[in-house]
């Protein structure tokens, strides 16, 4: 790219592609932004111009003991959800790289369909079927509903690692006298190890940003972003941007993470 | 008293599905021989290999280690340990640990299996390597750190799949030397899987060449290249040309073989087959001798035009068309071909002594 002669760039068309992306950007992330700079306003309502910087909604926020309680129950459910889906993902991933079988195709489409059904449909059709067990309203039913659809995320990103091993390196393994389960254990988790830290931060954020569904199953254990909606619809408090700001850090950070070390593996592998 | 072999096929077929890729093999191989299997892909050199190391289970027949059957033995359990075409090293693991893997598979304690492996590293001339993590060493390093993780278990055989394709031809000829030194040295049985020559016939004490899922000849380099079994042979070495034709015998009662480019007088030796059958006669191309002038005491000769040379180095190879169109091709030193004017197009006269040929089946 760097060698591109720059003759044969249209200086406008150039012009008019920076233009556009830092628009789409802008577009994307005025709305958060605005929701960061109001939530250190001390106006009560998001007018222009601003008031004095002030922490004072997050002091209100930090007071309320159902505030706790919600990032208490969101944060439980992340780590649960990100460990069993994570788990969950890795089976279903190692399954498809080690065996054919028939209806394999079947198996795969039916793992990597949760996240494409709209979520009001999951939302009601988990409530229907947890109540129907009695689950409904708990922390669990939230974390039952999450794992459905985080698992395929999970199994998605640990699928790419494993696609780019050498083949020969499991058959290598038992081959210097490792059984499938020593096989396991020394060479295909250590080499999926980047992987499943990533799966596992990427549900995790899922989990904690998810709205939908945890409004229809989870009772009396709301999660953050429930909470949040009952903020709202009660009154217009410029603690929501205090939460959705403090959600956002969070959810950011654990993509982040994801990002770095799906990432710094790739290129290691490069090398 | 003979040795029992250290392994053995009997019988053994390997099909995957309706595809054979190994048709009833019977091989023996010897303690302390370095035996290469070579063929050209899809031959079922590989197959063959992987089903000693068990990673493919035989269709019929018995593969056996040290006398017991290894059919039913997981690859984990069999000891034949393999150096891979892709190496297959663990990159999570650095040099030292890759090769103390298998012993630290078979329990062996932290002390112990450190100690063996940096042995094994320094023998292999790689110890200030250690602690280097696989990615940063260069190809012909790679290569000794998965020696040494399979020799480090110092087992009675151990499998190389084209161990050395991935290098460069001036590592590729050093590595060959370290190949057969350290055999020589350890007495370590190697089934060498190669679909080169040149690899085969340096370094191994016997070859087996194989074609479409069968054995075409077992022998030492020497006797496979001297005395090709088949035509297949003969044209897969690619050392000999072939002269086709039916078996005979000429006015003095001597053996003979009627060709489109001439008559031939056959070798002594060996029992030449029946009149009237069809036979190929095959001459190494180092063994012609071109001639300028029709050559007077020689009893094989042909008339052939000279269509194109090539240099290696200190050979040369000729290329010749016979009248019926048969390439010939001749290959000596330059000092051997100093009294000559090749020119293309040239007319020259080919000859050599009958036993020089040699007869194979069709």
């Amino acid at each position: 790219m760097n060698q591109e002669n720059q003759a044969n760039r249209n200086p406008w068309v150039s012009g008019a592609l920076k233009l556009y992306v830092v628009l789409a950007y802008l577009f994307i992330f005025a709305p958060i932004l605005a929701s960061f700079v109001f939530s250190f306003n001390s106006d009560r309502f998001p007018t222009i111009p601003l008031g004095h910087f002030s922490t004072e909604w997050y002091r209100a926020v930090a007071a309320d003991p159902l505030v706790w309680e919600g990032l208490r129950n969101t944060l439980l459910v992340g780590v649960v959800v990100g460990v069993i889906s994570t788990a969950l993902g890795f089976g279903a991933a190692y399954t498809d790289y080690r065996y054919s079988f028939m209806g394999k195709q079947l198996y795969m489409a039916l793992a990597l369909l949760p996240p494409t059904i709209p979520v009001v449909i999951m939302g009601l059709a988990m409530l229907a079927f947890l109540s129907r067990l009695n689950l409904s309203g708990d922390a669990l039913a939230v974390i039952i509903a999450h794992v459905v659809i985080c698992a395929p995320f999970a199994m998605a990103v640990i699928r790419l690692r494993l696609s780019q091993m050498d083949p020969s390196l499991e058959p290598a393994a038992w081959n210097l006298g490792a059984s499938e389960w020593a096989t396991m254990r020394h060479v295909i988790v250590p080499f999926c190890r980047p992987a499943i830290l990533g799966a596992l931060f990427v549900t995790m954020a899922v989990s904690f940003d998810e709205f939908a569904i945890a409004w229809f199953v989870s009772g009396l254990n709301e999660t953050l972003p429930v909470k949040v909606l009952g903020f709202l619809q009660g009154q217009v408090s410029p603690r929501i941007n205090a939460i959705g700001t403090f959600v956002f850090v969070i959810s950011m950070t654990l993509l982040i993470l994801a990002q770095l070390l799906l990432g710094r593996t790739a290129a290691k592998d490069k090398e | 008293m003979t040795q029992a072999p250290l392994v053995s096929f009997e019988g053994v077929v390997k099909r995957f599905g309706s595809y054979t890729a190994v048709q009833k093999i019977d091989l023996d191989i010897s303690q302390g021989e370095f035996l290469a299997l070579m063929g050209s892909s899809g031959c079922g050199k590989t197959t063959t290999l992987r089903m000693l190391a068990g990673l493919e289970a035989p269709t019929e027949g018995v593969i056996r280690l040290s006398g017991q059957p290894i059919n039913d033995l997981p690859s984990w359990s069999r000891d034949t340990p393999m150096v891979w075409q892709s190496l297959a090293l663990f990159p999570f693991l650095n040099v030292v640990e890759n090769v103390e893997f298998a012993l630290k598979m078979r329990g062996m304690g932290k002390a112990d299996r450190r100690r063996r492996a940096e042995q094994w590293l320094d023998r292999m001339q790689i110890a200030e390597f250690a602690g280097r993590n696989i990615s940063q060493l260069s190809g012909g390093q790679r290569q000794r750190v998965a020696l040494a993780r399979s020799l480090v278990v110092e087992p009675k055989i151990l499998l190389l799949d084209e161990p050395l394709s991935a290098l460069d031809a001036a590592l590729k000829v050093r590595m060959q030397s370290v190949l057969k030194n350290l055999q020589r040295e350890t007495g370590i049985t190697f089934v060498y899987v190669t679909h080169s020559q040149s690899e085969a016939f340096s370094m191994a004490d016997r070859v087996v060449i194989m074609s479409r899922g069968k054995v075409e000849q077992i022998g030492t380099p020497r006797d496979i290249y001297r005395a090709p079994r088949s035509r297949f042979v003969a044209d897969f070495l690619g050392s000999s040309n072939i002269f086709s034709g039916e078996l005979a015998r000429d006015a003095q009662g001597r053996p003979t073989i009627v060709t489109d480019s001439g008559d031939f007088i056959l070798p002594g030796v060996g029992a030449p087959g029946i009149e009237g059958q069809k036979s190929s006669l095959t001459v190494l191309d180092t063994r012609m001798q071109v001639h300028a002038d029709a050559p007077q005491d020689v009893q094989n000769s042909v008339a052939a035009r000279m269509v194109g040379e090539e240099f290696t180095g200190a050979t040369a190879t000729i290329y010749f068309e016979t009248q019926s169109g048969q390439e010939v091709r001749v290959q000596k030193t330059h000092e051997e071909l100093a009294g000559l004017d090749l020119q293309i197009g040239q007319l020259f006269h080919l000859s050599w002594s009958p036993s020089d040929g040699h007869l194979v089946n069709e």
